[in-house]
C-alpha cells in the first residue's frame, strides 16, 4: 500500500461507554489515531486507558459507542475480530505460555491443518523474515521462561506482526524494562512507524510520552480530557491535565542528616520454594535520618528481600540488626516480632498483605497491632480505642471518603494505601520499611505519601524504600542500592545519580564492565 | 517360573486396561485446565450402560457405543457446570460420581430386579479374547513364542485398543495443532483468548475426548473383563487412573507405565508366593491393606516431590473469566 492511498485515520472511536457494575470505566470517550504515527494515551492508574484498549482489542464489549478501523465502521467482539482488521496488542502482563518455545507461542492460534510440525515449519521462515525486517532478533527455539522480559516483549511484538497487525497497541510496555531496554523498545517502535505501522502507546509516565509519541491523548477518571500534538505540549501541562490541578513533579526535601545505623543486614540469602536463589548474600545498612532506596527491575529479588527483612518469610541465612536487637535464622522471628523490635512495614501489595479488603477501615487500622493492650479489654476488644485510632488516621492522612465503617475494598487505591501508611507511621517506629508505596496510586496521593515518608526521615527515623519506579527512587532516596538477579550491583549517591548509570546497574552491568 | 512371571504380566495387562483408558481421558481434560475427578463416575456409568445395551442388543459393540454416549453426557454435564457456569470443578466431579453411583443401581434394579446386577452376557455379547495369528505355530519358539502366546495374544480387542490409544493420545497432545491449543489453554488461557481462540470451545473439545475414553474404560469392566454389571463395579478404579495420570505428570507414556505399575501391584497382591515372601517383612494382617493403598501412597510421594516433582498445568481448576 502506498502512503498516499492509506486511510488517514487508523482508528476512530466515538462515544465509547463502559461500566463495571457501578463503576464507570469509560465515559463517552472519543479518540482519533492517525495512520503511521505513534499515539500516546496517558492517564493515571484507573483512568480507563487499559479498559479502552481492551474494548478496541475485543476483550471487553463496550456498553455503547462505535469503532472505525482504517475508516471503515467495524464491530469488534473478540480478539479474533481485532486480529482480522489488523489490530495487534502487547499486553502489560505478557500473554505468553511460559513453557512453550518462542515459535510455538507465535504460531498458537494460527495453526493450519492437523499436524503441528507442518505449521511450525511453515512459520519459521516468515518469523525469521520479520525478525530481520524489524530488528527483533530472538532465538525462536528458546523456551519463554528462560528469556529475560525484554525479549519476551519482543516475542509479543513478533506475535502481533506475524498476525499481520498494522496497528499495534502497547499497554504500559516499559513497566518491566530497564531504561536501556526501554530505549531499545523505542527504537523498535520508530522502526515500525517508518514501515508505516500505527502504534498506540499507553503509559502513565510523562517522560515516555515526550520521548516517543507524535500525538497524545489524556484520560482522567474515565474521560478523554485532551488531544494534543506532543511537540506542542510539555510535562507540566500533561501532568496538570492528568490530575486536574497543578502538581509538583519534584519532591522538595532538605539534605539528609544520617545518624547511627538502625537496620544492619548482613549476608542475607533467600531460596524460594522451587529451590531458586532469589537473594544472594545481600548486606547493607540503613541509618537514622536517611532514606535508603533499592532500585531494580521488578522480580530481581526485591520482594524476597523485603519478605525476609520484615519477617513475612522466616530468615534463612545471614542476620539482621534492628537497633540493639540481633536477629538470626535460629530465632524464627515473624512479622509480629519484627514490629516489636521497632519496625513498621508498608507492604508491596496492599490488597494481599496490607489490608483485609472485606474488613472495615476500623478493623484494618489496627491489623498487626490488634494484640496491643490498648485495643483489648478483659474479654472483648475495646471498640472506642479502635475507633479513635481509625478516625485520627483518616483525618490526618486525608483518607476519602471520611467513613471509618466502610469496607476497605470500597476505598480507591490511593486511599487504601493511605490507610496502611497511617497505620504504620502512627506507631512511631524507629525503622520504616516501604515496598512500592505508590503502585496504583493516583498522583495526588503519591505527593502526599512521599511527603509523609520524607517527614519520617526528617524526624530522625530510618527508612528503607523498595520501588520499581526509578523516578520515585531518585526523588526520595538519599542513597540508592541497585538490585539485579538477587544481588546488590552497586551503590549510588542520590545527589549525583543519573538514570543511565542506574539503568546499567539494573541490567546487571557494573561500570567497570561497561 | 518363567511362565508364572509371564502370567503375572499377562494379568497386569488385563487389569490395567480401564486405568489406561481413563487416565488418557484424564490427560485430555486436565491438560485443558479442567480437573477431572469424575473419571470414577464415567467408568461406573459406562460399565452399566455397556452391559445393559449389550444385553438388550446382544452386541458388545452397541454396548461400547452406549458407554461412550454416557461418558460424553457426563463430561458435558461437567463441562456445563465448570466451563460455561464457572462452577467449582471438584464439586461438579463429586456430584457426577455420586449421581453415577446411585443411578446405576436404581436403574439396574428397576430394569432387571437382580439387586443392582445386570444379567450375565452370553459370549456373543461380550468382547472375547482374540487369538492372534500364528499364536499356536509360534508357541514352540523359545522365549519369543512364550511371550507372544501368553502375553501378547489372547486378549479382547479393547486391550489392544487401549495400547493404541496411548500413542494416539501422545501424538494429539504433543504433535498436533489441537494439542498445542489444548496445552496452552491449560497453562495460560488468557494467552489463548488473546490469540483469538475460544478457551471454552477448546475445553469442551478436550472433554469430548475425555468422555469417550472414560466411557470405554467402563465398558471394558462389564463387557470384556466380566460379563455383567454389578453395583459399585468401578470400586475406586477411576481414582487410581487419576493417580496414575498425576504420577505420569500428565504425560501419556509415563501415565501408561504408572497404570501398569499399579496393576502389577494389584496382581501380585493375590499371589500366595508373594505373600509368603513378604510375610517376614510386613505383618500379615496389614500386608493386604498395604498393597491396596500402594497406588495412593505412590501418588502422594510423587505429588510431594520426592521423586521428580509433578507439576500440574498452571491454570488447572480455574474457570476462565475475562472480567476482573
Amino acid at each position: 500500500m502506498t502512503p498516499g492511498k492509506m486511510p488517514k485515520l487508523a482508528i476512530e472511536l466515538t462515544g465509547i461507554n463502559k461500566n463495571f457494575g457501578n463503576v464507570c470505566a469509560n465515559k463517552d470517550v472519543s479518540l482519533k489515531v492517525e495512520s503511521g504515527t505513534i499515539h500516546g494515551i496517558i492517564g493515571e492508574n484507573g483512568a480507563g486507558k487499559s479498559t479502552l484498549m481492551s474494548i478496541l482489542y475485543g476483550f471487553y464489549l463496550a456498553d455503547s459507542g462505535s469503532i472505525s478501523v482504517q475508516e471503515k465502521p467495524t464491530v469488534i467482539q473478540s480478539a479474533h475480530d481485532a486480529i482480522e482488521v489488523g489490530i495487534g496488542m502487547v499486553h502489560q502482563h505478557f500473554m505468553l505460555v511460559d513453557n512453550f518455545s518462542v515459535l510455538e507461542n507465535v504460531v498458537l492460534g494460527t495453526e493450519t491443518g492437523f499436524s503441528l510440525n507442518k505449521s511450525l515449519e511453515a512459520s519459521e521462515y516468515e518469523l525469521h523474515r520479520l525478525e530481520k525486517e524489524y530488528h527483533l532478533e530472538v532465538d525462536i527455539n528458546s523456551v519463554i521462561n528462560t528469556l529475560p522480559v525484554g525479549l519476551q516483549q519482543r516475542v509479543e511484538i513478533l506475535k502481533a506482526l506475524y498476525r499481520g497487525a498494522d496497528i499495534l497497541i502497547l499497554d504500559e510496555p516499559t513497566g518491566v524494562l530497564t531504561p536501556q531496554e526501554a530505549d531499545h523498545l523505542f527504537r523498535i517502535l520508530n522502526e515500525l512507524r517508518e514501515q508505516g505501522k500505527t502504534v498506540i502507546f499507553i503509559t502513565h509516565k510523562l517522560r515516555e510520552i515526550m520521548a516517543i509519541t507524535d500525538n497524545v491523548s489524556v484520560m482522567r477518571q474515565g474521560e478523554m480530557v485532551a488531544h494534543l500534538k506532543t511537540a506542542d505540549t510539555n510535562r507540566e501541562e500533561l501532568a496538570e491535565l492528568m490530575v486536574g490541578r497543578k502538581v509538583l513533579l519534584r519532591v522538595d526535601k532538605v539534605p539528609a542528616k544520617p545518624g547511627k545505623p538502625v537496620l544492619t543486614v548482613e549476608h542475607l540469602c533467600f531460596t524460594d520454594f522451587s529451590g531458586v536463589n532469589r537473594v544472594k548474600d545481600v548486606s547493607f545498612k540503613v541509618h537514622s535520618g536517611e532514606i535508603l532506596g533499592i532500585a531494580g527491575v521488578s522480580g530481581n529479588g526485591q520482594s524476597e528481600l523485603l519478605a525476609s527483612i520484615t519477617g513475612i518469610q522466616p530468615l534463612q541465612k545471614g542476620q539482621l540488626k534492628i537497633s540493639s536487637e540481633t536477629i538470626t535464622p535460629a530465632m524464627k522471628a515473624d512479622a509480629a516480632d519484627m514490629r516489636r523490635f521497632g519496625m513498621a512495614h508498608v507492604p508491596e501489595d496492599r490488597q494481599r498483605m496490607g489490608l483485609v479488603t472485606s474488613f472495615s477501615a476500623n478493623e484494618n487500622s489496627i491489623l498487626g497491632y490488634h494484640k496491643d493492650p490498648a485495643y483489648n479489654g478483659l474479654f472483648e476488644m475495646d471498640r472506642d480505642a479502635i475507633l479513635s485510632t481509625c478516625k485520627y488516621g483518616i483525618e490526618h492522612y486525608d483518607v476519602r471518603p471520611n467513613n471509618h465503617n466502610l469496607r476497605a475494598s470500597l476505598f480507591s487505591g490511593g486511599n487504601q494505601q493511605k490507610l496502611v501508611v497511617a497505620r504504620e507511621l502512627e506507631r512511631n517506629p524507629d525503622l520504616l520499611v516501604v515496598g512500592q508505596p505508590t503502585r496504583g496510586v493516583d498522583i495526588g496521593a503519591i505527593e502526599f505519601i512521599h511527603r509523609q515518608i520524607i517527614a519520617m526521615r526528617d524526624t530522625g527515623k530510618a527508612v528503607l524504600l523498595v520501588s520499581v519506579e526509578l523516578d520515585e527512587i531518585l526523588s526520595l532516596s538519599d542513597r540508592i542500592l541497585v538490585m539485579f538477579a538477587g544481588q546488590i550491583m552497586g551503590e549510588v549517591k542520590a545527589s549525583t545519580a543519573n538514570e543511565r548509570d542506574i539503568g546499567l546497574l539494573m541490567a546487571g552491568i557494573r561500570k567497570e564492565d561497561a | 517360573m518363567w511362565i508364572d512371571f509371564l502370567l503375572i504380566l499377562d494379568a497386569t495387562l488385563r487389569i490395567s486396561v480401564p486405568f489406561v483408558f481413563a487416565s488418557m481421558g484424564g490427560i485430555f481434560a486436565e491438560r485443558s485446565g479442567v480437573i477431572d475427578f469424575g473419571l470414577e463416575g464415567k467408568m461406573l456409568g459406562g460399565a452399566f450402560v455397556a452391559a445393559t445395551v449389550a444385553y438388550w442388543t446382544q452386541s458388545a459393540w452397541w454396548g461400547l457405543l452406549g458407554s461412550i454416549g454416557i461418558g460424553i453426557v457426563f463430561s458435558m454435564i461437567h463441562g456445563y457446570a465448570s466451563i460455561t457456569k464457572r462452577g467449582n470443578q471438584v464439586v461438579s466431579c463429586v456430584a457426577i460420581n455420586i449421581f453415577a453411583m446411585g443411578l446405576t443401581v436404581v436403574l439396574a434394579n428397576a430394569w432387571f430386579g437382580m439387586g443392582g446386577k445386570t444379567p450375565q452376557l452370553p459370549k456373543e455379547a461380550r468382547f472375547m479374547p482374540i487369538k492372534l495369528p500364528y499364536a499356536e505355530e509360534m508357541r514352540d519358539l523359545p522365549i519369543i513364542g512364550d511371550i507372544y502366546y501368553e502375553l501378547i495374544s489372547g486378549h479382547s480387542i479393547l486391550v489392544y485398543i487401549a495400547f493404541v490409544v496411548v500413542p494416539v493420545t501422545a501424538w494429539i497432545v504433543f504433535k498436533s495443532s489441537f494439542g498445542l491449543r489444548l496445552r496452552a489453554t491449560g497453562e495460560n488461557p488468557l494467552a489463548v483468548d488473546t490469540t483469538g481462540i475460544s478457551v471454552n470451545k477448546t475445553r469442551y473439545q478436550a472433554l469430548l475426548f475425555n468422555g469417550i475414553l472414560g466411557g470405554i474404560s467402563g465398558a471394558y469392566l462389564s463387557t470384556a473383563h466380566l460379563a455383567f454389571f454389578v453395583k459399585d463395579m468401578s470400586a475406586g478404579k477411576g481414582y487410581i487412573a487419576l493417580a496414575a495420570m498425576i504420577v505420569g505428570k500428565w504425560r501419556p507414556y509415563p501415565a501408561m507405565f504408572a497404570c501398569l505399575l499399579f496393576s502389577f501391584l494389584f496382581v501380585i497382591k493375590d499371589k500366595p508366593e508373594v505373600f509368603d515372601l513378604l510375610k517376614g517383612i510386613v505383618p500379615v494382617n496389614i500386608l493386604n491393606s498395604f498393597l491396596d493403598m500402594s497406588p495412593y501412597i505412590l501418588t502422594v510421594i510423587f505429588l510431594a516431590g520426592f521423586v521428580g516433582k509433578a507439576v500440574a498445568p498452571k491454570a488447572i481448576g480455574q474457570p476462565f473469566t475475562k472480567e476482573k
